[in-house]
């Protein structure tokens, strides 16, 4: 790298240019690379990624893992399930959130301080995996799908951004002379402070989204019947632990094991592609999303 | 529903006067606000405060016949087997080491990264950079492990391939004791490096650009105006994400360290918070898991504490 000296040149700039570039493109490479990778191996034939040719582009092009994972009944049902998750979480969180932050951000609040306090403590000490779970056993959620809906009903940073946007957006003129005109909080919550801040509805709701889509914690201390299993412990089984299971019944042994391997690379494809179709779409929001929370509160 | 009366602000002000009594017709006057706030309050204390309850078995043997409250106190029996136990050097070596090294190799990254970003004289580069390393962000742990495992595989990873070119011998790196550390903290830095980033390179555009310019006209690098005028000017954010950090030292990654962890890697894969899953959940062996997860959630907490006051007397900036 270019030392810097008293006197700089125009060398000097340039050299720095060129280094600065050299990482931003070692970076992509190393990024991209191991992606590149799994989606080539998830077009390739078996045969080709057991044997280690393929390096970057597909081998021998075929569907044969995407057509086995069409006919696997767990992924179905995971993917039926997380759907549900997601939707149903996503609501219950969506409610919960906004129901706590609106009167928080609410100056006239009496005792908000204490609450507020009251809240933010969670965030750093509560009771641990272990009365966590005894908690939600003796509610006799264990192996029912509340177990995946309500213990994470709010997330604290979030409620926090959300109540920061509140105070930060939102003229408190504008809700004082609602009040004049005789408009009740509830009416005022909903006719006029959510509809102005439908940008970080949004950002909380993909952040909540995602995060549901993606988890597998919880499912995995909580829920022990397959038919309620999410898409992540379904995923978890394939990658991890059998996957000649996964295969279609009818295929020969020596096929079966071909086929477990490259059925990895699909399922890997077929989980992640829901978030990441929709990650260019909503990536201006998430990145918001950090900006807002990033404010301190 | 009731509205809201007419002067209220005004009245506000007159009652914070008086006090007492004022508190309570406040409270009153705001009674929707805390119909609204009914739910999600409940919520907080059954699900956060609530479990804090059922903390006492860690001083008990929980027997589920006679329920929490019943069951008889021993202690400080269980925190004293633990630390006698055979696992205890590994664990708390494990989990300290770990997080030691994300702090120290994965915590500068996103700043190298977001400098970098910075430092490019195409912007439209700069946000492709941005966007591509945001991606893996969004994939889930298990999908993540599964990429490691296939990527670093024995027959068919790239990785093992490319050592057999150059002559090596394959690894068997994720059944590898010396290699689990390695893998978890760089698939981490590969994950969330980018997003990571946000943060700073939104600081570092908050940057004034009369302090860029002034260090031009004194003479200074490039280099140097990194070092004297973007450094300084994102040390608070560095800051306050450094303590965030510190205040979750003892749990960090543990879901992807359960997920990578296998027999084979135990002796280095094997932390506080994962033992606590496996012995507890998955044994039954409450009391004794509760008090770990409790002694756990202590050291986080006093470090947190710790690096708060260390921040508010040098850095001058802390979290409260």
């Amino acid at each position: 790298m270019a030392r810097p000296t008293t006197v700089k040149s125009a060398s000097d700039g340039r050299v720095f240019d060129i280094v600065v570039n050299v990482f931003a493109v070692l970076i992509i490479l190393v990024v991209l690379y191991p992606l590149i990778f799994v989606v080539s191996a998830s077009f390739s034939d078996p045969a080709k990624v057991l044997g280690g040719e393929v390096w970057l582009l597909p081998k021998g092009f075929t569907l044969a893992a995407y057509e086995n994972i069409l006919h696997n009944g767990k992924i179905w049902t995971g993917y039926r399930n997380t759907i549900f998750y997601a939707a149903a979480g996503t609501l219950i969180n969506m409610i919960m959130t906004v129901l706590a932050a609106y009167p928080l951000s609410r100056p006239d609040l009496p005792g908000r301080r204490l609450l507020m306090v009251i809240i933010t403590l969670t965030m750093f000490f509560n009771g641990g995996l272990i009365p966590t779970y005894m908690l939600v056993k003796n509610l006799h959620m264990v192996d029912t799908v509340w177990a995946l809906l309500v213990p994470g009903a709010i997330a604290t940073y979030n409620l926090i951004v959300m109540r920061t946007y509140f105070q930060a957006s939102i003229p408190w003129e504008l809700q004082e002379a609602a009040h004049m005109d005789g408009c009740s909080n509830w009416r005022l919550l909903w006719n006029i402070i959510l509809p102005l801040s439908k940008p970080i509805l949004a950002v909380m709701v993909l952040f909540y989204a995602v995060g549901h889509w993606n988890s597998f914690f919880n499912a995995l201390i909580y829920i022990r019947r397959e038919s309620l299993y999410p898409l992540q412990l379904v995923l978890r089984e394939i990658l991890m632990i059998s996957q000649s299971d996964a295969v279609d019944a009818s295929v020969g042994i020596e096929d079966k094991i071909l086929l477990a391997e490259s059925i990895k690379y699909a399922v890997i494809i077929v989980s992640s592609l829901p978030v990441l179709v929709m990650y260019p779409f909503v990536q201006r929001h998430f990145v918001k999303g950090v900006m807002i929370g990033s404010i301190k509160g | 529903m009731e509205s809201v009366q007419p002067k209220a602000a005004a009245a506000a002000t007159v009652s914070r006067k008086r006090q007492g009594s004022g508190l309570l017709r406040r409270m009153a006057k705001r009674y929707d606000l805390y119909l609204m706030l009914l739910l999600p309050i409940a919520w907080y204390l059954i699900f956060n405060y609530g479990p804090l309850y059922g903390l006492q078995i860690a001083f008990k043997n929980f027997n589920p016949g006679k329920g929490i409250a019943g069951s008889e106190w021993v202690g400080f029996e269980h925190f004293q087997r633990f630390f006698e136990s055979y696992y205890f050097k590994r664990l708390l070596w494990n989990t300290l080491s770990i997080n030691l090294f994300s702090l120290l190799i994965a915590f500068p990254v996103p700043i190298l990264l977001a400098l970098i970003v910075n430092e490019l004289r195409s912007k439209s580069f700069g946000k492709w950079l941005q966007n591509i390393t945001f991606i893996p962000h969004f994939m889930s742990v298990v999908v993540i492990v599964g990429i490691l495992s296939v990527f670093l595989s024995p027959s068919t990873g790239p990785v093992n391939k490319l050592i057999e070119w150059l002559g090596g011998e394959p690894v068997r790196f994720m059944e590898s004791v010396g290699w689990f550390k390695t893998i978890f903290i760089s698939s981490n830095i590969w994950q969330n490096m980018g997003w990571q980033s946000i943060i700073y390179i939104a600081a570092l555009s908050g940057v004034n650009p009369q302090l860029y310019e002034a260090a031009k006209m004194d003479g200074a690098s490039r280099l140097r105006r990194i070092w004297h005028v973007s450094l300084p000017g994102i040390v608070p954010v560095i800051v306050i994400l450094l303590i965030l950090d510190i205040g979750h030292f003892m749990d960090v990654g543990f879901e992807k360290i359960l997920l990578m962890q296998n027999n084979l890697n135990l002796e280095t894969s094997d932390v506080i918070s994962t033992f606590v899953y496996t012995t507890g959940i998955l044994k039954g062996e409450y009391s004794y898991t509760a008090a770990i997860g409790l002694f756990n959630s202590l050291i986080n907490l006093t470090l947190l504490l710790l690096v708060n006051r260390f921040a508010r007397k040098t850095a001058e900036t802390s979290l409260w």
